[in-house]
Order: C-alpha cells, then sequence, then structure tokens
C-alpha cells in the first residue's frame, strides 16, 4: 500500500474551446484525511474530480490512485473510489433500493443486500427504500447519491459540492456522515464554496483558482492565520510617515496617512495593544476612532484569489 | 472482467422494458396483423405465390426484419441517449467496466427485446398464414446477428445524437425507406431490370434475402453474399464504437 491515497502530477486540462481548466496541478491526499478544495465557480474543481474519476480526458499529467496509475490500471483505480456529483443525476424512476443495488453491482461487487441495508440506514434512508427517487425531495436524493457512491465500498470518496443548496440540518447531517466515514477510513476529498464548511470539516485545505492550486495548508495552520487581527485607529491629524518611534510594532500607514493599521495576534496573552497606546500618547498622536477586525479564512482567501487574479492579468 | 458490472447493466435495461411490456409486445401484434389483414388478404390475393412461397409466408422474413431493426435501433439509442441525457452517464464512465462490458449490457438487452418482439411477430404470423423454417437453427442465429449488428448501430446512434429528435431521424428517413424498397413484400424480380440493379446497392436487401432463405431455402441473394454483407456491416459498427471509446467522443470531454 503507497502512502498516498492519491498522488496527481502535472495534471493539465485544455477543452477543445480553448478554456484551460487546470493548469499543471499536483497534489497529494493522505490516506484516511478529509481534504477540502475550496474555489469560486468555474475554478476547475470539478474538472479535477471528473479527470481523477474518468469522466473527462486529461491533456497532460498523471493521477496514481494507491500508486497505481489511474489509466493503465483503471479497474483498481475505480473500485476504490466513489464519486458523489454535484448534480442530483439518478434514475428518476427507480425505487431507491434499486438504484443502490445497482451500483453495488456495476462496480463489480457481488449483491448484499445487508451491506446495501447498512448502507441505507446509515443514510436515513430505510424507510425511503421502496420509494420512486422523483418522489423524494432535493435532501433524500442527495442522500441517495451519497448511498449509491458507497456501495460499493469505495475507500476514496469524492463529494463534489456536497451541501450545495442543502438546508442547515441537513448540512450538519451530511457534516457528520463524512465525520463517520473518515472513522471507519475512507479518505475523502470534497469541494466547496463555504468556507465555514472547510473550517468544519477538513484536515487540510487546497485552494484553487483559475486551474491553479494556489495553497495546499494544514487547516490548525490556516487557523492560526485566522487568529489574526487588525487595529485601525482613525487619526485626528494626518501624518506623512510612521514616527520611528513606533517602528518596534510594525504599523501601517494608508488611507492617506490618517489611519494606522497594526496587525497583532488575537489569541496571544499580550496583543501590544496598551504598550502602543501609550506610545501614541507619548509621541503626542491623538485618534478619533479605533476599532479591531478578524481576519477570517474568507479574507485570506479573497485575498489569495484577488493576488491570484491580479498576476494572471 | 467486470461481467458483473455488464450483467447489471443488462438487468437494468430489461427491467426498463418491463415496465412497458405490454405496450412493446402489443404494438408487433397489431401491426403485424395489420400488414396480413392488408399485404396478406388485400394484395396477396391476387399474388398467390413468389419462388413457390405463398405471399403470406413470403413477407413474414421481411415483417421481422422491418420490426428487428427499428426495434434494435430505437432500443440501444434510447437505452445510451436517456443516461446522457440525465447525465447518470457519469456512474458508468466512473465504473470498473471495460468498452466491451458497457456495450454488452447496452446492446445485449436491446436485442433480447428486439429479437423478442421479432419472435412475436413470427407467432402472430403463424395464426394468419402456415409456416415451415427451413433452418430454424440457422434463421434463430441469423437473426441474433442481425440484431446485434442493428443494436451496435443504433448504440452509435444514441451516442452521436444531440437530442431525441436526432435518435429518430436515422430510423425513420433512412432504415424504413431502405427496409420498404429492400424487397420486404416483393421479390426484387419482380421489379424493371433498372430497378433491380439499383435496388441491389441497398444493403437491406441481402438482410432481408439472407432470412429468407433461412425460411425457405429460396432468395434473391446467395446466403453466403447476404452472410458476408451482415458480418461486413457488423465489423463497420463495431469499429465505430470502438473509435467511440478511444476518443471518447461525446461521451468524455
Amino acid at each position: 500500500m503507497s502512502d498516498l491515497a492519491l498522488s496527481i502530477r502535472g495534471l493539465r486540462k485544455a477543452y477543445a474551446s480553448g478554456t484551460e481548466a487546470l493548469k499543471a496541478v499536483d497534489l497529494d491526499i493522505r490516506h484516511g484525511e478529509i481534504f477540502a478544495l475550496l474555489g469560486p465557480n468555474g475554478a476547475g474543481k470539478t474538472t479535477l474530480i471528473s479527470i481523477v474519476c474518468g469522466l473527462v480526458t486529461a491533456t497532460e499529467g498523471t493521477v496514481l490512485v494507491d500508486g497505481k496509475h489511474w489509466r493503465d490500471d483503471y479497474r483498481h483505480a475505480r473500485t476504490r473510489i466513489g464519486l458523489v456529483p454535484q448534480e442530483l443525476n439518478t434514475d428518476q424512476f427507480e425505487p431507491v433500493w434499486n438504484t443502490v443495488a445497482f451500483s453495488r453491482e456495476l462496480f463489480g461487487k457481488p449483491k448484499d443486500d445487508a451491506r446495501v441495508e447498512e448502507i441505507l440506514r446509515s443514510l436515513t434512508l430505510w424507510d425511503k427504500r421502496k420509494n420512486i427517487i422523483k418522489d423524494l425531495s432535493g435532501g433524500m436524493k442527495r442522500r441517495v447519491m451519497i448511498a449509491k457512491a458507497l456501495a460499493h465500498e469505495p475507500d476514496i470518496l469524492f463529494l463534489d459540492e456536497p451541501t450545495a443548496g442543502v438546508d442547515v440540518e441537513l448540512r450538519k447531517e451530511m457534516w457528520a456522515l463524512v465525520r463517520t466515514l473518515r472513522e471507519r477510513g475512507v479518505t475523502i476529498i470534497l469541494t466547496t464554496h463555504y468556507i465555514e464548511e472547510a473550517e468544519e470539516m477538513a484536515d487540510r485545505v487546497g485552494v484553487i483558482n483559475r486551474g491553479e492550486l494556489i495553497l495546499v495548508e494544514n487547516k490548525t495552520t490556516l487557523m492560526k492565520k485566522l487568529g489574526r487581527k487588525e487595529l485601525h485607529l482613525q487619526l485626528t491629524e494626518p501624518m506623512a510617515q510612521v514616527p520611528p518611534g513606533l517602528a518596534d510594532w510594525g504599523l501601517k500607514l494608508d488611507g492617506d496617512g490618517s489611519q494606522l493599521t497594526y496587525v497583532f495576534d488575537g489569541t496571544a496573552e499580550r496583543t501590544g495593544i496598551p504598550t502602543l497606546l501609550s506610545a501614541l500618547r507619548d509621541q503626542g498622536i491623538s485618534f478619533k476612532d479605533l476599532d479591531t477586525k478578524s481576519s477570517s479564512l474568507e479574507d485570506i482567501f479573497v485575498g489569495l484569489i484577488h493576488a491570484g487574479n491580479g498576476a494572471s492579468k | 472482467m467486470n461481467l458483473r458490472g455488464a450483467w447489471a447493466i443488462y438487468k437494468f435495461e430489461m427491467h426498463r422494458f418491463r415496465r412497458t411490456l405490454w405496450t412493446g409486445l402489443a404494438v408487433p401484434v397489431i401491426t403485424t396483423s395489420l400488414y396480413f389483414i392488408v399485404f396478406g388478404s388485400a394484395i396477396g390475393s391476387r399474388m398467390t405465390e413468389i419462388g413457390g412461397v405463398p405471399y403470406g409466408a413470403f413477407i413474414v422474413p421481411g415483417l421481422m426484419m422491418l420490426s428487428l431493426f427499428t426495434e434494435s435501433i430505437f432500443n440501444a439509442s434510447f437505452g445510451i441517449h436517456m443516461p446522457r441525457f440525465t447525465g447518470t452517464i457519469y456512474e458508468i464512465l466512473s465504473a470498473p467496466l471495460s468498452a466491451f462490458e458497457t456495450v454488452l449490457g447496452y446492446v445485449g438487452a436491446a436485442a433480447t427485446k428486439a429479437m423478442t418482439v421479432a419472435l412475436v411477430i413470427f407467432i402472430t404470423a403463424h395464426l394468419f398464414v402456415p409456416l415451415t423454417v427451413l433452418h430454424p437453427f440457422l434463421a434463430f442465429a441469423y437473426l441474433a446477428l442481425v440484431a446485434l449488428t442493428f443494436c451496435m448501430f443504433g448504440f452509435i446512434i444514441g451516442i452521436w445524437a444531440k437530442g431525441f429528435e436526432q435518435l429518430q431521424v436515422i430510423p425513420l428517413l433512412v432504415v424504413t425507406p431502405l427496409t420498404f424498397l429492400g424487397g420486404a413484400f416483393y421479390s426484387i424480380d419482380m421489379l424493371p431490370p433498372a430497378w433491380r440493379q439499383i435496388t441491389l446497392f441497398n444493403p437491406v436487401v441481402y438482410l432481408i434475402n439472407g432470412f429468407r432463405w433461412t425460411f425457405f431455402g429460396t432468395a434473391d441473394v446467395a446466403f453466403g453474399t447476404a452472410l458476408a454483407a451482415t458480418v461486413g456491416f457488423a465489423g463497420v459498427c463495431l469499429l465505430g464504437i470502438w473509435w467511440i471509446f478511444r476518443t471518447g467522443y461525446r461521451l468524455k470531454a
């Protein structure tokens, strides 16, 4: 068994229309982790998943699934991977039980009613097993999609926007389900554009924009960055530059010299704010207003994406 | 081999047919009866025999072939077009299935349905005319070969079609006219010489006459020629399917 569940190297996709959806992406996914792929619409998240799962042909690059090439050894790769696509694409006229049992056999697993029952029960679909799919609510349909993906007992699961258009309650249930799967040792790769979802569930987060993976980091590292806060001081008198006596704080001057910004660690014991304020008084600098602001993962995310867009223009 | 996967597709398709079982079987019974009333009774009473075969019996292989073509193309093209249309194709593409296994599932099911309809027509025809089949095993094997060939052709159409209207185009504009003009209801010997020469370019002539030969031991075309033409068309369809899966044409972006 390879150390990595997935090893993606130089994966590139240029569609026939000329759109370059992925630009040489490298990404490693470890066994048993929950990896969140974060990015705006059209960033390349679904293209990446689709290439790994065999729905889209890569222009260049390779994917190793548990150390084996995903095209040369496609049976191995596909038996181990389960995919829950973004759209609710199911056979509308089939009963729930049939469609899940079908998925299991399609992937080459022997018929196993006990296993299908277990999956349906774990997704609270058991009572609906005889219902025709088109009569189910959107949330229930989403569960059916997950049940289908789990029917062949994959150990790598792709969830493409699992909570898009899902109400708060179901979203929480979905998160709980993902955790249960992880406890069973399933590696999970999910895409989302909800940052809170990545914060809530992921072990690691990757940010993708315009086909480029611009950041891959442990969530805890990101959370430390999250702890960063900013103090803004609106000055009574604008100044041309930060006085040398305040150099220790690394202040930034903006807004035509009328605003001082101090970045500090909000989780730290000593923030440096009281000393800064007394130093300002000593220097005779007065201010009319002050506020503090937390920088969220969202800020980091938006910042990254804007930086990326700026660079590519 | 993931034969279980192919079997899953086969069962899924057969289940789809079972949902419309009664209409699916009533239609061929009624059309066959209509053909017999119109062609058998009205025209047949003036035609008596063609090449030593009573007219009523003569048209049976042609009728079976006509339905076999349309059923094969319709079922196979719809079978693969539907998942493309609804998006459920994602599951087929992401499953550990080879192209052969996928095609085996879809084409196998469509061919089973088409052959069932052809056999229902045969039984219905029996009620109208006395029929003995000279080479029953060969007839069945030939029926299966043509069904598989046209189901592969249908599979290609189902992949090619951009919408449900296009699914109808080839069967209605090409196959039905070629069948009617291909000697389903008459012997091409009855045509003026010039027309006869033109008709020999119609591939359906070979298919119908090959099948007719297995019934009566006589036909407008030698059985060997007919078989070669059928195998040739099967080969072309196989090549088309191979190309589709190799390039991912209209299956993968």
